[in-house]
């Protein structure tokens, strides 16, 4: 099924706020393979100058990705989850992502468009805090494959 | 250290990173990402959706290449944009070996307000696996 171009532009409520935890940055770096103390240690990150640690880059992903999939669950996008491959990922950092944030995701659809029997879906992601402080902006480009 | 944006010349290449990949990078990654497409640590799945076998996260990769940035960098702060394309799948065996792979970047650009961006291309097994790899960094 080809994607509705009128689709472009369609946001979705904000989500439920998501509380950044120390102990989920450490994690996280840890499975990246950092052992930078930024990422665990509060007195590092106070003495370069951040209120407490901060994420990884890519730990951005960890909210977003979740929040884009209200995308998938709307019923006049009409993909099947189960054929889609993330096809290409950006992010734009205002600032990092700390321990204590409060993050709030919106999702809006960027772009649609069917290429060659797949459907193209470009889902971006505002995530800010609660108090509207912009903190990262993610562009995810999900591809549902055509069944051939 | 951190490098400086005048230690920097459009052209500077970054050091060679390598990173081996195993089963349980993989398992790790879904419980800190909760990204748990079975895909990923299931070979029956894997190959029953076509795949030769149990994949890698396309943003453990990304991980992967953005850590070999801000380790250079020096600051994981420094990388205020990053866009990568998951060209090819990262294959990782069921042994100790696993997979490698193998981050190589050059500055691409430079700006007059401190940033540069870090072309990198990335491979496994000799295949490039992201493309269009960017990464902005602001420098001191």
């Amino acid at each position: 099924m080809a994607l509705d171009r009128a689709l472009v532009g369609r946001s979705y409520p904000p989500s439920a706020v998501y509380e950044v935890g120390r102990a989920k940055l450490a994690e996280f770096a840890i499975a990246i393979g950092s052992d930078d103390p930024l990422h665990r240690d509060p007195d590092a990150a106070r003495a370069a100058g951040h209120p407490d640690v901060i994420a990884p880059p890519t730990f951005a992903i960890a909210v977003t990705l979740e929040a884009a999939m209200v995308v998938l669950d709307d019923p006049d996008v009409g993909i099947d989850y189960s054929r889609v491959v993330h096809g290409e990922q950006r992010f734009t950092h205002h600032r990092p992502i700390r321990a204590g944030d409060r993050l709030v995701a919106t999702t809006t659809i960027d772009a649609a468009r069917s290429v060659a029997g797949n459907d193209l879906l470009t889902a971006r992601v505002d995530l800010t805090t609660e108090d509207g402080e912009p903190v990262c902006t993610s562009l995810s480009m999900l591809v549902a494959r055509g069944d051939s | 250290m951190s490098v400086r944006l005048a230690d920097v010349a459009v052209g500077t290449e970054l050091p060679e990173q390598v990173f081996r990949v195993t089963r349980a990078d993989l398992v790790r990654y879904a419980g800190a990402s909760g990204d748990f497409n079975p895909i990923h640590w299931s070979d029956r799945v894997a190959t029953s959706v076509g795949l030769p076998g149990v994949i890698a996260h396309g943003m453990f990769t990304m991980g992967l290449a953005g850590r070999a940035v801000t380790q250079w960098a020096g600051n994981p702060a420094a990388l205020v944009e990053y866009q990568v394309r998951f060209g090819r799948p990262v294959v990782v065996p069921d042994d100790d070996e696993g997979a490698e792979v193998t981050v190589r970047g050059k500055i691409g650009a430079l700006s007059d307000d401190g940033l540069a961006r870090v072309d990198l291309t990335v491979t496994a097994g000799g295949e490039k696996v992201l493309s269009l790899a960017r990464a902005t960094v602001r420098l001191p």
